[in-house]
Parts: C-alpha cells; sequence; structure tokens
C-alpha cells in the first residue's frame, strides 16, 4: 500500500539519467582503448544476465544453472542473423561448410531474435525440468547447457553454427548507428542503453501482480498454490522470461567481443554469475548490478596487476605472476562471504530515503553510492 | 432440503499399507458452520488434502455445487494393495484430478494447521497476492502497466479487506512479524481475499487461549454471515466445537464413527470411547 514515493522515484529517475549521460560524455573524453570501457560494457552485460539468473533463483527460487547456455544460444542467434549474407557465401567465416542460412537481419531484429530463440529453448525444456525440485532442477540445467555447448559445435550442425569454429563478422558494436541515420552511436553507451532497457523490463515485472506471485512461490510453494497460483504456469513463465534476457545478454556479449565461439560457454560462466547474484544479494536488483561491475572491474581492471608482475607499485616477478590473481579473487570471496553472509545488499534495493538516513547515521555510504541509479 | 455446497462419497486416501481416510462420506450445507473432529492422527488433515487437490486420493468422489472436482479409483498398484471400500463403485467414472490452484479458482478456500504466510512479505502483499488468481491480465499488460486499473482495484479491495479485518494497522509489517493470533486473522484474511464460497480452516484456534478462541469463534461466524460463505473446520478447542458448529462429523483411524448436532455427538459413546479409550 505504501508505494515508493513520488520524489524516490524521480530521484531514481534522474540517477539513472545522470548515469547515462556521464557514460556518453566519458566517451566522448576519454581514449576509446581505456579499460575504462571494457569494464563498463562488460559489466552492464553481465548486469543484465545476473539480474535474469536473480530473477529465476533469487525472485523465484528456482535453481537453475542454465543460463550460460541460454547466453550461447542468444549469442549464436544473433551472430547467425545479423552476419551479411555476402560474408555467409565467401568462405571467410564458413570456411568448412556451405551456409545454410541466407538472409540477414540489423541489429535491433537479431537482439530480439536471440531473446525469443533462447525463450524457446527454455520453453521447451521448462516442460520436463522445471518439475523437478531444487538440487535436481539444477542437475538438469546443468546437463542442459552443457548439451547445447557440444550442440552447437556438433559437426553436422556445421552450414548453420559453423561446427566449432570461430563466428565473426556479424554486426558488432562499431556497426551501431542512430536510427534512421549513418552516424555511429556510442558503443559504451548502446551496450548500456541496451541492459537498462531489458533490466528495467525485469524491474517492472518483479513489481507487478506476477512479481509478487513469483516471490509467493518462493517463500511457500504450498501455499502459492492453494491460493490460486499456477506453480508450473508461473515458474515456466519465470524461466521463459530469464532465458530471454540471458539471451539477449548473450548477444551483446557477442556484440561486445566481435568473435563468439561455442566453447567459451562453459558451465564455469554460469558459475560466475551465480558468485555475482550470491555477492551482491540474492532478491536484490540493485545489488546484482552493483556486484556486476565491481566483479567485472576487479577481474578485468584492479586485480590485472597481480598477474602482470605489477601490483599497488610494488615490482614483484616472483609473487606477481600468472595466476596469482584468481588466488587473490577467491580470498575476497571467501571475505565477502564471511561479512556479508546476504549478500552486499541482502534482498533489499537501494533507496534514496535509506541512503539519507545511512549518510546521517555513519556518515559512510560510499558503498552503497557507487551503483547508485544503475536500475534505481 | 438444504443445498450442498460440498459433497464427499466413499473417499479413501491409502498411503502404501496406511489407511489414512477410509471411506469417508459426508455433506456440508450452504451457509453452515461444520466441524471435522477427531484425535490426532485421526485423518482430518488429509481429507481436507484430499478437497484442495493437494492429495489425490485412492479412491472415491468430491463435489462442490453439485459439480465432481475430484474423482478416482485404484489403479497400477492399489489395485491389489487397496484396503479400502467399494473399489469398483468409481472405475466407470471419470477421474478428475484438479491441482490446488484449480480448486481454489472454483471457490474453495483454505488455511493451514502450521500457518503458511509468505514470509518475506508484508501483510499489505500477502492479502494482495492472493488476489492474483482473479486479476483480469496477463503478464505483458501487467508488466507494462497497460492493466493498471486492474492493480489498482486489488490494491483498493485489499485495503478494504484488511481494514475489515483490523489488520489496516500492520499492513506494511512483515507477515511474519505479527504475533500468532494475528497471523492466524491474516491467514484467514488471505483466504478471503480469494472470493470464496466455502472456507477450510484446518486447526484455526491452534495455540490460543481461551478467550482468543471464543473471540475467533464470533469471528468466524461474523465473516460467514458477511461474504455469505460456508465454512468447514478441523478443530480441537471442544468449546468452539461446540459452541459454533452447526453439526460435527467425528473420524478416527480414517473411518467416520459420529455425526450429528453438537449435542448428539457429545452423548455419543463412539467418541467418548476415541477420545478417551474404551473402559474395561
Amino acid at each position: 500500500m505504501k508505494k515508493k514515493s513520488k520524489a524516490e522515484l524521480w530521484l531514481a529517475f534522474g540517477a539513472i539519467a545522470l548515469i547515462y549521460i556521464a557514460v556518453a560524455i566519458l566517451e566522448k573524453t576519454v581514449n576509446a582503448n581505456s579499460i575504462i570501457f571494457t569494464v563498463l560494457k562488460k559489466g552492464a552485460i553481465y548486469s543484465l544476465v545476473v539480474v535474469s539468473m536473480n530473477l529465476l533463483n533469487g525472485f523465484t527460487g528456482l535453481f537453475s544453472l542454465g543460463q550460460a547456455g541460454f547466453m550461447l544460444i542468444g549469442a549464436y542467434t544473433y551472430a547467425i542473423f545479423t552476419m551479411p549474407t555476402e560474408i555467409k557465401l565467401t568462405e571467410s567465416v564458413y570456411k568448412y561448410y556451405e551456409a545454410a542460412v541466407k538472409f540477414d537481419t540489423g541489429i535491433f531484429i537479431g537482439l530480439i531474435c536471440a531473446g525469443l530463440m533462447a525463450a524457446l529453448f527454455a520453453a521447451l525444456i521448462g516442460l520436463p525440468v522445471l518439475r523437478l525440485k531444487s538440487d535436481y532442477l539444477a542437475i538438469a540445467t546443468i546437463g542442459f547447457a552443457e548439451i547445447i555447448r557440444a550442440i552447437f559445435q556438433w559437426d553436422v550442425l556445421g552450414p548453420i553454427t559453423n561446427g566449432a569454429n570461430v563466428m565473426r563478422e556479424y554486426l558488432d558494436l562499431t556497426d551501431v548507428t542512430i536510427p534512421f541515420t549513418k552516424i555511429p552511436f556510442p558503443p559504451t553507451l548502446f551496450v548500456f542503453v541496451a541492459s537498462g532497457v531489458c533490466i528495467a523490463l525485469i524491474v517492472l515485472l518483479i513489481n507487478s501482480s506476477y512479481g509478487r506471485a513469483f516471490k509467493a512461490i518462493r517463500d511457500d510453494e504450498v501455499a502459492a498454490e492453494a491460493m490460486g497460483i499456477n506453480l508450473f504456469k508461473h515458474k515456466e513463465m519465470s524461466f521463459v522470461i530469464s532465458s530471454f534476457f540471458a539471451g539477449i545478454s548473450g548477444a551483446l556479449l557477442a556484440m561486445y567481443q566481435y568473435t563468439v565461439q561455442a566453447a567459451q560457454f562453459k558451465s564455469a560462466m554460469t558459475y560466475e554469475i551465480l558468485l555475482i547474484v550470491v555477492i551482491g544479494g540474492i532478491g536484490s536488483i540493485s545489488g546484482s548490478c552493483i556486484a556486476s561491475f565491481l566483479y567485472i572491474a576487479a577481474s578485468e581492471w584492479w586485480l590485472r596487476g597481480l598477474d602482470m608482475g605489477k601490483f599497488l607499485g610494488i615490482e614483484s616477478a616472483t609473487v606477481f605472476r600468472s595466476g596469482f590473481r584468481r588466488f587473490v579473487f577467491s580470498i575476497i570471496i571467501m571475505l565477502i562471504v564471511l561479512f556479508f553472509s546476504r549478500g552486499l545488499m541482502g534482498d533489499r534495493e537501494i533507496s534514496f530515503a535509506g541512503l539519507i538516513k545511512r549518510f546521517n547515521k555513519h556518515a559512510k555510504p560510499a558503498k552503497a553510492a557507487k551503483g547508485g541509479g544503475i536500475d534505481g | 432440503m438444504a443445498e450442498n455446497v460440498l459433497r464427499l462419497e466413499d473417499v479413501t486416501m491409502q498411503f502404501g499399507g496406511v489407511v489414512a481416510v477410509n471411506n469417508l462420506s459426508l455433506e456440508v450445507n450452504r451457509g453452515e458452520i461444520v466441524a471435522l473432529i477427531g484425535p490426532n492422527g485421526a485423518g482430518k488433515t488429509t481429507a481436507f488434502n484430499c478437497i484442495t487437490g493437494i492429495y489425490d486420493p485412492t479412491n472415491g468422489q468430491i463435489s462442490f455445487n453439485e459439480k465432481t472436482i475430484v474423482a478416482n479409483h485404484p489403479r497400477g498398484k492399489m489395485r491389489k494393495l487397496y484396503a479400502g471400500e467399494n473399489a469398483k463403485k468409481y472405475v466407470a467414472a471419470r477421474t478428475v484430478d484438479p491441482t490446488p490452484d484449480q480448486v481454489t479458482k472454483l471457490g474453495i478456500a483454505r488455511t493451514f494447521q502450521n500457518i503458511r504466510l509468505w514470509k518475506s512479505m508484508t501483510v499489505f502483499d500477502n492479502v494482495l497476492t492472493a488476489k492474483h488468481m482473479r486479476a483480469k491480465q496477463n503478464v505483458f499488460s501487467a508488466t507494462l502497466r497497460i492493466t493498471y486499473s486492474e492493480e489498482k482495484r486489488m490494491r483498493e479491495e485489499t485495503i478494504a479487506l484488511l481494514e475489515e479485518q483490523n489488520l489496516l494497522q500492520y499492513a506494511n509489517d512483515l507477515a511474519v512479524s505479527l504475533p500468532y493470533g494475528l497471523q492466524r486473522r491474516l491467514e484467514i484474511a488471505r483466504a478471503l481475499a480469494t472470493d470464496p464460497k466455502l472456507l477450510l480452516l484446518d486447526e484455526p484456534a491452534a495455540g490460543m487461549n481461551p478467550q482468543e478462541t471464543q473471540e475467533l469463534g464470533e469471528f468466524i461466524v461474523q465473516i460467514k454471515e458477511k461474504y455469505g460463505l460456508t465454512v468447514f473446520m478441523i478443530e480441537h478447542h471442544m468449546d468452539l466445537v461446540m459452541q459454533f458448529s452447526d453439526r460435527i462429523y467425528v473420524i478416527d483411524f480414517g473411518r467416520l464413527i459420529s455425526q450429528g448436532t453438537p449435542a448428539v455427538v457429545q452423548a455419543d459413546p463412539k467418541v467418548i470411547n476415541a477420545y478417551l479409550g474404551v473402559s474395561e
């Protein structure tokens, strides 16, 4: 009944707008090869997939580990759909096969189709798999993701998926233009816009009647069913929607990377996503976003030096060598689990009222302010 | 002749070799408060679970407003194992095996013996979510706020319902933070939010003191009148049962051993034996 106040909502919109403006300005001023854009792009892409996983694991209580599989489907669908037909017909990508898909689409349609294809697979897999509970569901979905990875590398499907070879020369972030013009769209801003729209949709869903039904299923299945919520229908819905957005994030990842290969989407990738969900807080969208950026920044940027021989100004080729970063990283994660047993945000969301309260009490809002308005 | 709202015919629920409910037949008429009593382990909650679709009974038929909502006969392994009666009676009947949400949609709402509120949600959201089932919307229109009028209507109805139940002051509290008695009342409010015709209460007075029990009884009568409900309840508090119910069914070891008005049941030696044991 007591909804978020209007002022709060506008503040959130303002914060999001500020972030977008900041990104746009950064892109105009900072050198495009700067590491910060890697972090921002990958962080935004991961935010989307992490939030989609949180929708399933955190809000619906379905412990599914198939996210990498759906990203794979999305990435490949996007690559196949947007690769220009001329390139498909030459030997530049499909070297050993004759391309079977002889049409190409624009970026926007490609992204939507990537999501839809992932959603379609999810709908089919969901029919048998969602009758399982907890651990069994996790095992079945891991299995599915592994099978998908194997199938996409299968020789027989070569004319479509290019077998185990790399997909490339499809439309990537540099090909994005401002609609109806030929002016290139700033790539980082595009990733932010695409992820932002998707995350906003997920937030709207979670705050709708269906979102409440998902939470009811998570809290108590028996009571949910007794209050007239069709368990299977809602679980399937959550699974399909989550996969749709995982597919889109897979497509964005493909755009960002310029090349994509099925072998990349291992179950380790799902664990990485799950790890971010847990660090951010199961059931917190803003937590997921913050954790995504922190995780990517730590692994791609801040801790890079641990592998490169120089960290915090200290040079030591014997200690800081390849692999040391992973060691430090696991310690950090253990510390987070120890001190934030429910993740950075628990199941709460960032709110300005809460921030102000905190600021007045401890004058120490640094952590929460960092990702302030990624989703509002 | 009173109108049947709920009718159980030869309902048997067998788990392996255990016959939890054995050939139970009973009727609940419109506007009545009917109690189902019996010693611990008599099969009362199992009977409720059969009605609400949580269990699929091994044999028998259940109808709601003269419409068959559950029907089954022993099949598979049970055909040999079956220890109940009337095994052949429903073989020709069409089997109906609803899920709990379908039963709720027909207008049967229930509460649980051990309170099952949604723990992470507020009092308001608990009631609001129970209205989800009857909302005219789909996932797209709800997400994009196209059917926001529907959401608004649900919210207004929820506030009205909470106000009637004197729970409005707790609307923004977590459901689990309420005192026990209020949690019970919230569970009933949540069941009412599904627009039921028949309310099944599973031990609504469990853990309450005599005064609270008395209040609960009056509350049940009050909501029954107000919403035109029929109430079917399981209860152990004999004061509540004797004072407020129109008729009583007594079961023991899954079998119906007595039925009738409170006075008749109270005087029935079989009931006394079931509760106190047979005198030597």
